[in-house]
């Protein structure tokens, strides 16, 4: 038998792509794919290991600056929200921004055209970095209390604690990313996340009127009592809840209605 | 295989895309030419649901782009070669994707080999990259799902001719294995090279289409070239006949088929020294279907009277 027999004339028939049988990208790979990205560049690996180096540099200078007396694992842990609170927001931001200068987006909505999936992969990612911090901020400001810490250096220190703080790190990062979203441009949201927060927050300290609205409106104020160690009461929780709808929820939905409908080019 | 329905895509008054219908048929490399901004990149990129249409439809195997679960799958996709992160290197960017569509990082390898590009290549940053080393990025990255159509803005822009040739090969060996591709392009000679049909594009809308030998019978003009003992009175007679004559080197240059030019000179009993049909080729075609539609359509000569602003 002749081994080249000739093929039966196969006529092109449309080759219809079988979508029942094929999974759509579990959410989870999204998030992992994210989490890459952030740290596969220069840019963003030396931005996570400048936050790991900061929040143990502050923790150094806090055991050499502060009085014995301070020197507690609550006073460690929140000396590192400083450094990271300035950080994370500038991470949640390059998390979406960078997508859009470098124009990757084109590759990434081609793969996943969902947009919803991907902002909500982004968050995700967000969330995740900000509980690793936090996390970094624990084991260091530990560290140090147990070699260096004053006799009675974990008193008093409690879950709580750590929700509060892993809490005001999470606001960051996602205030970040809401920013991010809503300029959808690296400069552009870094400079305006540091600079209207901080004028806003001198217009509310000079008119009267806002005085009084402040904790409702103005989020860094309403962000005060989580660095008490007191438990919140109801209405400072109502309080952060209704500026963070001001100053994250309403940029983070306004972003991603525009990140729905603009053309990626 | 790939499907455009009456496709137009305007922004604000102005249409893009206008009312644009054409097949690509798997087991068939479709070539989509035009000039630049005649619409090729936009109806791409309403294929693969970056922009919606703003009437008709694409779909691809029988689903619109954007109902595909992990598309990546199915449709491999090149818009942009240039839209790489710049500070990721090449092997990061095709793992991400691999990552992505849950392909083991052996199939990065496989890719990399695929475009010929080396593992110190794959370890540079995509800023160091020549044009040609990230068209060759990206089909690899089109190519890493194993997909059975592929969608290629422009993938010859910055090749050398060997790797034209590379890539002509790769795209008709996939083709011959039942792939779909569509590859746009606005030079013509790559495109005759790699595509067995062709699909002209003008201002949105569609000139012509279907494989060489038919765009040349249907829009190229039958002219011959001919040389004769006796021009003035072979010139003569074919006008008598209402046929357009004009002198063409030591000949004339006549607007009829060969058959007609030869059979006026025998009945006239002209000797002929030279018959044939005029190489007017592809690229006068294109040239002429997409004159007035061209930017520099104005200051060409030739141009047709219908280019006035």
């Amino acid at each position: 038998m002749s081994t080249s027999s000739t093929q039966p004339a196969a006529t092109p028939e449309p080759l219809d792509i079988d979508v029942m049988h094929a999974p759509k990208i579990p959410f989870w790979r999204l998030v992992s794919v994210e989490l890459r990205k952030m740290a596969d560049t220069r840019a963003g690996l030396w931005l996570l290991i400048t936050i790991g180096v900061l929040t143990a540099a502050i923790v150094v200078i806090f055991f050499f600056a502060a009085d014995d007396s301070e020197l507690t694992f609550y006073n460690f842990l929140g000396a590192t929200t400083t450094p990271q609170g300035f950080l994370l927001p500038v991470l949640g931001i390059l998390l979406v921004t960078s997508e859009w200068s470098q124009r990757t987006t084109l590759t990434t909505f081609t793969l996943e055209p969902s947009r919803t999936r991907i902002v909500a992969a982004k968050t995700a990612a967000a969330v995740a970095f900000g509980l690793v911090a936090i996390a970094v901020a624990v084991v260091v400001a530990w560290l140090a209390a147990f070699l260096g810490g004053t006799d009675d250096a974990f008193r008093d220190v409690g879950l709580e604690d750590f929700s509060r703080f892993a809490l005001l790190q999470i606001i960051a990062i996602v205030w970040g990313l809401a920013f991010g979203l809503l300029f959808l441009n690296s400069p552009a949201a870094i400079v305006l996340y540091f600079v209207v927060p901080i004028a806003f927050n001198v217009l509310v300290s000079l008119v009267s009127w806002f005085q009084e609205a402040a904790p409702w409106i103005d989020l860094s104020t309403a962000q005060v009592p989580l660095f008490d160690t007191d438990p919140l009461v109801g209405e400072e929780w109502a309080q952060l809840a209704v500026s963070s709808l001001i100053w994250i929820v309403v940029p983070f939905v306004v972003g991603l209605l525009r990140v729905l409908r603009s053309e990626m080019k | 295989m790939i499907k455009v329905e009456r496709l137009t895509k305007t922004y604000g008054g102005f249409t893009a895309v206008d009312d644009v219908s054409f097949v690509c048929q798997p087991g068939r490399v479709t070539g989509f030419l035009g000039p630049n901004g005649a619409g090729k990149t936009t109806t791409m990129r309403v294929m693969v649901g970056l922009t919606p249409a703003t009437r008709g439809e694409v779909t691809i195997g029988g689903h619109h782009f954007r109902s595909i679960p992990n598309p990546g799958r199915h449709v491999g996709v090149l818009l942009d070669a240039s839209a790489q992160h710049a500070g990721r290197n090449g092997r990061e960017v095709l793992s991400l994707g691999a990552r992505t569509m849950g392909l083991p990082d052996s199939r990065v390898d496989e890719m990399l080999a695929l475009v010929s590009l080396s593992d110190d290549e794959a370890k540079r940053r995509v800023r160091n990259y020549s044009l040609g080393m990230r068209q060759r990025l990206g089909i690899a990255h089109a190519l890493l799902g194993d997909p059975s159509v592929l969608i290629l803005d422009e993938p010859a822009n910055g090749l050398d001719p060997a790797g034209i040739r590379w890539m002509r090969g790769l795209l008709k060996s996939y083709a011959d294995r039942g792939g779909t591709v569509l590859l746009s392009s606005h030079l013509l000679n790559e495109v005759e090279l790699i595509a067995d049909e062709m699909i002209l594009i003008g201002r949105g809308k569609i000139v012509a289409q279907g494989d060489k030998q038919t765009l040349l019978a249907q829009h190229g003009p039958a002219a011959t070239f001919v040389t004769s003992l006796e021009n003035d009175r072979l010139a003569g007679v074919l006008r008598d006949r209402g046929v357009a004559v004009a002198p063409a080197g030591t000949g004339l240059r006549v607007e009829a088929a060969p058959v007609d030019v030869g059979r006026a000179a025998a009945e006239n009993t002209i000797v002929l020294t030279d018959l044939r049909a005029a190489q007017e080729g592809l690229e006068d075609l294109f040239l002429a279907l997409t004159s007035d539609t061209q930017r520099d359509a104005r200051s060409e000569a030739g141009a047709p009277e219908g280019a006035s602003a």
